[in-house]
């Protein structure tokens, strides 16, 4: 028996969303971006989990199949919404209280540079309860301790139900250490996605002074 | 921003006022993000509940600010390191660095030296080595002893010979290293043409003038007003048409300089000064 879940009430009040995937994400991540609308409104960072050593192709070919434009973030630039930022390989994406990309290459965390953790925790500092943080599927347990730093923060915590995703091990660790507000297939959870388009009432990120954009891409 | 949060960074920008004016290392404009994940693994590593805990010891006692040194800095890199980028600097920079009789290249922000020896191993295979002089410039003295010293690890030696061999180098990297035991040193003959030098870009000012500045993902650590700031002393230290290189991800783009340089090979982050 299929039954469709309800909203996540707890979603609406989100400005930007930051994606975490491992094993299997390619896929993931392919079903589910594609989902968003093109007046998406919020920003929506994301780091899967690459082998460091070489230029991925990732974010040029997620763009081709996405209304929304999809790139490997840069840093210092500033976040943008309805705009999907990938973490670079060999890179950690972090977001800072300005509105702002920034990236590190501090030693890997739980072997993976990009890792989720430093992403969810930033992001968590960034936009405290007005995040969302989605844990997908992954054969590790990076995600968890920042999935558990957003909701101390407040903020909204949704994972790919375990049984659905092509590597449970990530989700299931994320729920154990961290609970979750929602638990979703992709299909599901792109539909929830979908839901936020054009709801926010404040597109712009982070907490800090509107800022000069004469820099901006 | 959350509570936690707010109290945490107004703790950490405390911590780095005190540091600056008890040790004249100013951290004030780095790059939050990363700093406040580094500054949690310090204050485990020193058993501290709280960064004004932290703050304590590091302004009374000066080796435990020492080892608070490596916390505010601590990058690992390989040799060789995105080969593309040295291959670039090959077939690109290396043809208009051959017209000068003396160079001078500065690795600014050099940590434990792995891009200077892949530079110094470059030009040496172009005949560049003997005209050049490589100033490897850091705030950290323990990672710029590790650098002068330029001894690695042979299990980190296989990785660095494949980026050498993408980086499309000529030789076999062990004719440019002495091996013993688990360990392997980079040739004299390497080592003499660099100096090795204590230097903050957040303080210092330009010291010479060079062909080229080297500076891979250390503006990442920096704010914009130190990244301006940083950028601002490689332009007066370059000269005219002289090349800078950054990390894969950096860009000079969001800063004050972004009119000063014209990309060469944007793909591998090559400025050229206009």
């Amino acid at each position: 028996m299929v039954v469709a879940p309800p909203p996540c009430a707890a979603a609406g009040r989100c400005r930007a969303i930051a994606i975490g995937a491992s094993a299997g994400g390619v896929e993931a991540l392919g079903t589910l971006l594609p989902r968003l609308p093109a007046d998406f409104a919020r920003p929506v960072l994301v780091v899967l989990h690459l082998p460091p050593r070489h230029p991925s192709p990732l974010a040029s070919m997620l763009d081709a199949r996405c209304a929304v434009p999809v790139r490997e973030a840069l840093d210092k630039e500033r976040i943008r919404p309805g705009t999907v930022y990938l973490a670079p390989p060999d890179y950690h994406l972090l977001v800072e209280t300005d509105g702002t990309l920034a990236l590190s290459v501090d030693p890997p965390v739980l072997y993976s540079r990009p890792a989720i953790d430093p992403l969810f925790e930033s992001a968590s500092a960034a936009y405290g309860e007005a995040l969302l943080a989605i844990v997908l599927t992954g054969a590790s347990a990076d995600g968890a301790a920042g999935l558990a730093a957003v909701r101390r923060a407040g903020g909204t915590a949704w994972v790919q139900r375990p049984d659905s995703a092509a590597h449970p091990t990530m989700p299931q660790a994320a729920l154990q250490m961290a609970g979750a507000d929602a638990v979703y297939t992709l299909e599901e959870m792109g539909r929830q996605l979908a839901l936020l388009s054009g709801t926010s009432h404040h597109p712009h990120p982070p907490t800090g002074e509107p800022r000069d954009e004469r820099h901006g891409t | 921003m959350d509570e936690d949060t707010r109290l945490f960074d107004i703790e950490v920008r405390l911590l780095l006022e005190g540091v600056y004016q008890v040790y004249q290392h100013d951290f004030r404009n780095y790059a939050t993000a990363s700093l406040r994940r580094r500054m949690q693994q310090a204050m485990e590593h020193f058993g501290c509940t709280s960064i004004s805990e932290l703050q304590h010891r590091v302004l009374h006692d000066r080796r435990v600010f020492a080892q608070m040194l490596q916390f505010f800095t601590v990058q690992v890199s390989e040799l060789f390191h995105d080969p593309g980028y040295f291959l670039a600097l090959r077939q690109e920079v290396v043809p208009v660095l051959k017209t000068y009789p003396s160079l001078k290249v500065w690795v600014a922000g050099c940590s434990t030296g792995e891009e200077l020896w892949s530079l110094a191993v470059l030009f040496d295979e172009e005949d560049l080595l003997e005209r050049t002089v490589f100033y490897a410039t850091d705030i950290n003295p323990v990672a710029l002893r590790t650098a002068e010293a330029g001894i690695y690890p042979l299990d980190r030696i296989a990785r660095f010979s494949a980026n050498y061999r993408q980086a499309g180098g000529r030789r076999s990297l062990s004719d440019y290293l002495v091996t013993g035991y688990d360990a392997a040193a980079f040739d004299r003959r390497l080592r003499k043409q660099v100096v090795f030098a204590d230097h903050s870009l957040a303080t210092d000012s330009v010291f010479s003038e060079v062909q080229m500045v080297s500076c891979r993902n250390v503006l990442i650590y920096f704010n914009r007003a130190l990244q301006d700031r940083a950028l601002g002393l490689f332009h007066d230290a370059l000269v005219r048409r002289g090349f800078l290189g950054l990390g894969s991800h950096e860009t000079v783009r969001f800063t004050a300089h972004a009119e000063a340089f014209e990309d060469l090979v944007p793909e591998h982050r090559i400025y050229r000064r206009r």
